[in-house]
């Protein structure tokens, strides 16, 4: 293998896992430091500036970046790493002061953003301190988007929302709340100089079965009913609820009904219960309110009589792999299952829904009926109209839309200075040696071994009482540093020096992993088999050196290493140093710095 | 020296070995030597070879003098007998362990100084009389703990950072062949690959088994000048085999050009198969090996591999017709026989 090159900044990226998976490339490891330091304002405006919702997202995140953790791969679980971001929000301080100011002057380019969901306010946050006037229009009278309409308040109570909103009309932006924007022609020819598409993904799938239309005063569709609920329009449902859907809308449905007077609530899916979209953590969520989750069940026809809804019929099912070898649903040819209840609730998905662009305005569609939109650039077909969020590409979640909505401000910015969109700013990176003394390190190097903690909630008797009040407690400030110190440090990187090597093997026999090796090179492939400990995941790099005075190159797996840094320890001449690596991606707001 | 312990962690993918132990349950503490130093790498060298050979920490007696090399047996088999002697003694407390117990597998681990200087009346006569044991040498040269003084087997005109050494050295491998060992090896700490196996045939060796190891000072004897430096030992190592060491059930499947491998069969049915390096040389033939150390030192090299090899070796208990039940384990009936078998051993020697 050649030697790898570490100055390509995606190299140490990658190596924290954390940060490489979170679409926004937050600077994990960094701000669980602070907390465990206590530092929470300052690991609160890391998140900030990154991620835009630390408070919401704290409890709200489908956390991609767990899955990735590398403790996951040495040990049980991953890092409770949302929940500590979290932490950092419920104990900072008033950080207003430390927040960006409007802008002075304005520069006079006017940027029109459709809908006050996450992406649009990411954009408006992004560009309004540059000077930019960014005019906010959404059908609701609050900022918010999903965020407000369709979380539940027991996950995520109105008064974070509001704070973490406010942030951003602080800067004074336009807002044009509770007014629809019906055509995008119309705002084309209000002369903006740009515009953002962050309308989410508004229409809930409905289920057109036999009795939908007899029945359908108590049918809804999940994603309206809980947006009523939200705005106070609905405060109770039946006894006995059915929701019908498997993802995280489903979830909260359920979660909903429950506190709204539902006593006997389930969840009916058609497939198994681990092919179901919801996070694993809201379906354990949902059971332990004692809702349970039926699978393999295919809603076959609403039941009703004198126009009331009786219940729903269902058909078992099986996965099956057709010819072409994708899985498929059939039935299995049991008897049909009924369900008696008093309301249903629809959360089979949602859509897109763009009635009110027209189609000549210069932005394609593809044979979706989605918008053609560069996912690099954010850009569509029109290149003074950009997408980001659910309008995007569909259905995601808030942290893709605020790095959706980073991308598209990087975009505008860049397109109102006459550069080109294409021509992406590189991220800030930073690597620098954490050493302090012959065995001292700037970081707290020795590994905890404790399993992940559970954050603790309320007890139920009092959450199912009432639909606002919040079910998890959030770790206390002691919890919080011990599952902060569960952190490996993975963005403190193992860098290694060809040329101060002697070749002694200390590295090699400290590390705890079996990760280092010297050996003579090979191709990968069969670098990978004769390693100290074999390295079979291919998508963890390995870290290999020039030629050393034997002719043997250190090769290093990145898969397992645990950050501790003994290998630096006990190196003599330095050739291991620990280097913290840290990366920034370029922002419409950093980028006026250089 | 490092303060954190090492993490608990380990590998996903760790294997067992025989007896279900992973090469992690061979540990012992955290090495308080300085970074990069060679002995830390021998303990990493006899973790490997126990884990590999799949033997029981608790059948391993480690016993070590005073010296950096003495305090390294607390680095590995955490979970084994240990004994701290005094300086340059623990040849004998080693033989009168394994007088009172002959069933525990005997390493003693010392230098330069505890064997070639202070220790060393007690190291020549351990040697002659065959206990059976692995006793390593990890040797530097200079006296560590003293901060880098030559020591005994520092070669005549090796630098070390200020002083340039004037005497003689002591040859630890040399005196270990005049004085009968049956068992000779010399290695480099910086070269497992040859270590290891040379452990692994020595702990299978029912005699003494001597193993001179090089192991690099790296605080005070790492100069270029140094005939002790990793860079001097690596371009003047003379390597006269390499051993391949086969388990007594493992099938034999590699193949040799004929003339190029030795094989040599173990009391306990263990095979070493010796790839040779220097064509004419003989690990069987004591006086030859000893003129061909004395040639190729006086050529300025290092001469590293298994050296001597009596594969028919007697130990101190055969040469004392001892029991073959442990001392410690015999009963007050064996020690106390009565005055009957007393008449009649006094009868016998009228």
């Amino acid at each position: 293998m050649k030697p790898t090159d570490i100055s390509n900044p995606n190299y140490f990226h990658k190596v924290v896992d954390c940060q490489w998976a979170c679409p926004s490339h937050t600077p994990v490891p960094e701000y669980i430091r602070l907390i465990a330091e206590g530092r929470y304002s300052d690991a609160y405006m890391i998140n900030w500036h990154s991620n835009v919702f630390p408070g919401v997202l704290g409890r709200t995140c489908d956390r991609p970046c767990e899955p990735a953790c590398r403790r996951g791969r040495v040990e049980a679980e991953p890092v409770a790493i949302c929940r500590l971001k979290r932490v950092a929000a419920d104990y900072k301080d008033d950080i207003r002061a430390r927040l960006p100011r409007a802008a002075a002057k304005k520069n006079g380019k006017r940027i029109a953003l459709v809908g006050a969901g996450p992406a649009s306010l990411t954009v408006a946050r992004d560009l309004l301190p540059l000077g930019y006037e960014c005019v906010i229009y959404d059908a609701d009278p609050f900022a918010g988007g999903m965020m407000r309409t369709q979380i539940p308040k027991f996950r995520l109570p109105e008064s974070v929302l509001d704070e973490e909103c406010n942030y951003i009309l602080d800067l004074k932006p336009v807002t044009k709340f509770g007014s629809r924007v019906e055509s995008l022609k119309a705002l084309l020819a209000e002369n903006y100089d740009a515009i953002f598409v962050g309308c989410g993904a508004p229409r809930g799938r409905d289920l057109p079965i036999p009795g939908r239309k007899e029945a359908a005063a108590n049918i809804h569709i999940g994603i309206d009913w809980l947006s009523s609920v939200s705005f106070g329009h609905i405060d109770r449902i039946g006894k006995r609820v059915i929701v019908l859907g498997g993802g995280n809308t489903a979830m909260d449905c359920c979660r909903t009904s429950r506190r709204l007077g539902g006593e006997k609530v389930d969840v009916v899916v058609r497939s198994g219960f681990d092919e179901m979209k919801a996070s694993p953590w809201e379906k354990e969520d949902a059971m332990h309110e004692d809702i349970p989750i039926h699978n393999w069940l295919n809603p076959k026809a609403f039941l009703h009589k004198n126009g009331r809804l009786t219940g729903v019929l269902f058909e078992k099912t099986k996965a099956e792999k057709d010819e072409s070898g994708r899985r498929r649903l059939v039935p299995t040819g049991e008897p049909d299952v009924l369900m008696e209840c008093d309301d249903v609730l629809v959360a089979v998905g949602q859509e897109n829904a763009f009635p009110w662009i027209e189609r000549d305005i210069g932005i394609e569609f593809d044979k979706w009926d989605m918008p053609k939109v560069d996912p690099v650039t954010m850009q569509s077909t029109n290149p003074k109209v950009f997408f980001g969020g659910d309008a995007a590409f569909g259905p995601k979640n808030i942290i893709w839309a605020v790095a959706h909505g980073h991308e598209a401000a990087v975009s505008i910015h860049l397109m109102l200075n006459g550069k080109d969109v294409k021509d992406r700013p590189s991220p800030l990176v930073n690597l620098s040696s954490q050493k302090m003394g012959i065995h001292e390190w700037s970081y707290d190097n020795d590994v905890s071994i404790d399993l992940r903690y559970k954050v603790p909630h309320a007890p139920k008797e009092v959450t199912l009482r009432n639909v606002k009040v919040e079910v998890e407690l959030g770790f206390d400030k002691e919890l919080a540093f011990k599952e902060a110190q569960r952190c490996l440090n993975c963005d403190v990187e193992t860098v290694f020096e060809d040329n101060l090597c002697i070749e002694c093997d200390a590295c090699v026999d400290i590390c705890p992993m079996d990760c280092i090796t010297f050996t003579q090179n090979d191709p990968e492939p069969a670098l990978r088999t004769h390693l100290t400990a074999p390295a079979p995941n291919p998508t963890q790099d390995l870290y290999v050196s020039g030629a050393l005075k034997t002719g043997r190159v250190m090769v290093k797996d990145e898969d397992v290493c645990l950050h501790c840094g003994l290998c630096a320890e006990r190196c003599p001449t330095g050739a291991w140093d620990m280097k913290k690596f840290y990366l920034e991606p370029a922002h419409a707001e950093n980028l006026c710095h250089r | 020296m490092t303060y954190i312990a090492k993490p608990k962690f380990h590998h996903p993918g760790l294997q067992k070995n025989a007896i279900g132990f992973t090469h992690r349950d061979y540990e012992g503490r955290i090495s308080t030597l300085c970074a990069g130093c060679g002995h830390d790498s021998i303990s990493a060298a006899l973790i490997e070879t126990f884990y590999e050979l799949a033997i029981e920490p608790h059948r391993v007696a480690k016993l070590s003098g005073i010296g950096c090399s003495s305090k390294t047996p607390d680095y590995f088999l955490g979970q084994s007998h240990g004994f701290n002697a005094v300086h340059g003694r623990m040849p004998s407390v080693l033989t009168g362990a394994n007088l009172a117990n002959r069933d525990l597998i005997y390493l003693g681990v010392s230098g330069d100084g505890d064997s070639a200087s202070i220790g060393i009346g007690q190291f020549v006569h351990c040697v002659r009389r065959g206990v059976n044991m692995v006793y390593i040498c990890e040797n530097n040269g200079v006296y560590g703990l003293t901060k880098g003084q030559f020591s005994a087997t520092a070669d005549k005109g090796s630098k070390s950072k200020t002083a340039v050494n004037s005497d003689s050295p002591i040859d630890l491998v040399g005196l270990a062949l005049l004085l009968g060992a049956t068992f000779v090896a010399r290695s480099f700490s910086g070269d497992k690959k040859q270590l290891v196996p040379i452990l692994k045939a020595a702990f299978t060796h029912k005699g003494a088994a001597i193993i001179d190891v090089i192991s690099p000072c790296v605080q005070f004897n790492n100069n270029p000048d140094s005939t002790k430096s990793y860079d001097f030992v690596r371009e003047h190592n003379e390597a006269v085999n390499r051993i391949d060491f086969i388990t007594p059930r493992a099938e034999i499947t590699a193949d040799y050009a004929p003339g190029t491998v030795e094989t040599v069969t173990q009391h306990d049915g263990s095979v070493l198969r010796l790839s040779k390096l220097a064509p004419d040389y003989d690990p069987h033939d004591r006086a030859k090996a000893m003129a061909y150390l004395q040639e190729r030192h006086a050529a300025g090299e290092i001469v590293t591999g298994l050296l001597y090899i009596d594969e028919e070796p007697e130990d101190l208990h055969a040469h004392l017709n001892t029991v073959t039940t442990p001392l410690n384990r015999l009963g007050e009936k064996d020690l106390c026989p009565g005055s009957a078998k007393l008449a009649e051993i006094n009868e016998s020697y009228r």
